[in-house]
């Protein structure tokens, strides 16, 4: 290959040019995606807003301000976010097919979620509190879990307090489900597990807010390390680098913003899984290219996924059906038509 | 004042209690030599080599390094002063060779830092001086066993890189020429003679005796159920100890002025 001969340095800070350069096109599609987004829907009839619209017609820019805004701001961080804590994951456990929700996060959210609906009567609020506080839970009894098996090294004894954890949260989600009233409660926790931004409004993101930025500011700026911690654990050891620490503090820090995303989304599937994927294949796979890569990708692609569930049907569609849908139809035409990477 | 730069002080270590693997274990590594592990499989060659990282800690006894006792040692400095070539390391990720040995540069870098064009510089030199500079852009999964050794080596390289005084250096080698064909094995041998020659230490595991004929100075002989002993190659190395070591009988021969070991 041609890349292969002589590199110096110099042809590094090269390369490094052409990434800036894909970072900036990447930051401009999701600034066009984010604009064109708030213009977009179904109001007063489907397909953009008009310039004349936007000026005088109140209840259009009220419809913006109030209901689009601050859906399509949680939009964005919640590909950010996703994307970002399955790059977390998929490095820290050395394993490409991990994704954000798998330390007990995702099932104790729906299980949260669905504990709420039941019985402490359905407000938006309490069920968000309930699953933020049954997705934290989730990754402490994993972590303490895994302290207390005897088994195999550090690594495989939290995957395995994971899904064991997951596994019992199902089970007792699916309690819920049985116990719940089909005509009120179930409906209720069908569609939010299928997850969506229906309901999103200015004060549920000022809510979430401060846990989804700090979170993303800590993986951001431990990004390179993020690269060690992916090591053996001996090797980590050997670098100088006290990767327990570290990795839970990341491991933390891509916990939090998930499950204060999900309480308000519901499940939404494949973009942590992923996005990751695709920003290491279009970028490279050191996570100082490749997380904020991820970031603006699941950005942009959560924003679009969500803008066809508003806008493509009367009625909303979920919107965790369509970032499977064409998360995993993106995964399969990238895995599919396999071109040597665009060499740096 | 001791001036090793690798000291075991009654050491002992065991995975389970009441089972000890290593007894009593003492030498001064001292600087600028290459010694080796020998022993057969299973006689504790790669926990000794552990507790040395510090990735073991001894039940009892005391490891130190450049004269500090290793727990003394923040992790950082311990890392700028000893790296650790791993026997094979796998990773599922499609790292470039060139961003896989700069990750050699973190322990010079806070937790925050990232590597500068500085740091690219080391790493270069270091994928140079093993002779892959030309696969710095090569995806890690796609080069052979022998040249992801050689990158290891670079990686310990350039993390040892840049410390004031090279006598301080000291790198663990676990089985470096393991699965490796000939080219590949006499070129870590002789990048491991170039390494000693600009001061450093190395320390490796190896259970071929021809390799360890071919490069150590020292030599520590593992025996189950015997204590260890150290000590020069030509003290330790014999063909009785051998002998004993593998229940075999092996010899050592003179073939044209270098010694062999003959075990058939």
């Amino acid at each position: 290959m041609q890349a292969d001969s002589r590199f110096s340095a110099f042809d590094f800070r090269y390369v490094a040019l052409n990434i800036n350069r894909a970072f900036l096109v990447l930051l401009i599609v999701l600034t066009g995606v984010f604009f064109l987004s708030t213009l977009l829907g179904r109001y007063p009839m489907p397909g953009l807003l008009s310039f004349t619209q936007l000026t005088q017609d109140e209840l259009a820019q009220r419809l913006l301000f109030n209901l689009r805004l601050p859906r399509l701001l949680t939009a964005l961080l919640l590909g950010m976010t996703l994307a970002a804590a399955g790059i977390v994951f998929q490095l820290l456990f050395s394993n490409p097919l991990v994704e954000p929700g798998f330390l007990g996060v995702s099932q104790g959210a729906a299980f949260g979620a669905a504990f709420a609906i039941v019985f402490l009567g359905s407000g938006a609020f309490v069920t968000q509190i309930s699953a933020t506080l049954f997705a934290l839970a989730g990754l402490g009894i994993s972590y303490l879990l895994a302290h207390r098996l005897r088994y195999g090294g550090w690594i495989l004894r939290l995957v395995l307090a994971g899904i064991a954890v997951s596994a019992l949260f199902s089970a007792g989600l699916g309690l819920l489900k049985y116990l719940a009233d089909p005509l009120t409660q179930l409906p209720e926790i069908t569609f939010w597990l299928l997850g969506g931004l229906a309901s999103m409004t200015w004060r549920k993101l000022l809510s979430i807010l401060p846990a989804v930025i700090l979170g993303l500011t800590v993986i951001y700026l431990l990004r390179w390390r993020l690269n060690i911690l992916a090591l053996a654990e001996q090797t980590a050891f050997s670098l100088g680098v006290p990767a327990g620490r570290e990795r839970l503090l990341l491991i933390f820090a891509a916990v939090l913003p998930t499950a204060a995303l999900i309480s308000v989304s519901g499940m939404v599937g494949w973009v942590g899984l992923i996005i990751p994927h695709i920003a290491r294949r279009l970028f490279r796979t050191d996570a100082r290219f490749s997380l904020p890569a991820a970031m603006l990708l699941g950005g942009i692609f959560t924003m679009l996924c969500d803008d066809l569930a508003r806008t493509l049907l009367a009625g909303e569609i979920p919107l965790g059906i369509l970032t499977s849908l064409f998360g995993a139809l993106v995964f399969l035409a990238l895995m599919t038509f396999q071109q040597s990477k665009p060499q740096p | 004042m001791n001036t090793a730069i690798l000291s075991f002080r009654n050491v002992s270590f065991g995975y389970q209690p009441s089972q000890p693997v290593l007894q009593d274990v003492n030498f001064d590594l001292r600087p600028g030599r290459i010694a080796a592990i020998l022993g057969p499989n299973g006689a504790g060659k790669t926990t000794l080599l552990f507790l040395a990282l510090g990735w073991l800690t001894a039940w009892t006894g005391e490891v130190t390094l450049n004269g500090r006792p290793l727990k003394a040692l923040s992790p950082r400095e311990r890392g700028r002063m000893m790296a650790l070539v791993p026997q094979s390391e796998y990773t599922p990720f499609d790292y470039t060779v060139l961003e896989y040995v700069l990750m050699g540069r973190a322990p010079h870098l806070l937790p925050l830092g990232m590597p500068s064009v500085g740091d690219t510089d080391i790493a270069l030199n270091a994928l140079e001086q093993v002779g892959i500079r030309h696969l710095a852009g090569r995806a890690v999964p796609r080069i052979s066993g022998g040249e992801r050794q050689l990158m290891l080596l670079a990686r310990a390289l350039t993390q040892l890189a840049a410390s004031p005084d090279p006598t301080t250096r000291l790198l663990l080698l676990d089985e470096p020429t393991a699965h490796l064909d000939l080219r590949n094995k006499a070129r870590i041998i002789e990048i491991m003679r170039r390494l000693r020659d600009t001061g450093a230490t190395l320390l490796m595991t190896n259970h071929e005796p021809d390799v360890v004929l071919a490069v150590a100075d020292d030599v520590l002989l593992l025996e189950p159920a015997l204590p260890p002993q150290f000590g020069a190659l030509e003290q330790v190395f014999t063909a009785e100890a051998l002998s004993r070591v593998y229940q075999l009988p092996i010899r050592l021969v003179q073939v044209d002025g270098h010694k062999q070991v003959l075990w058939t």
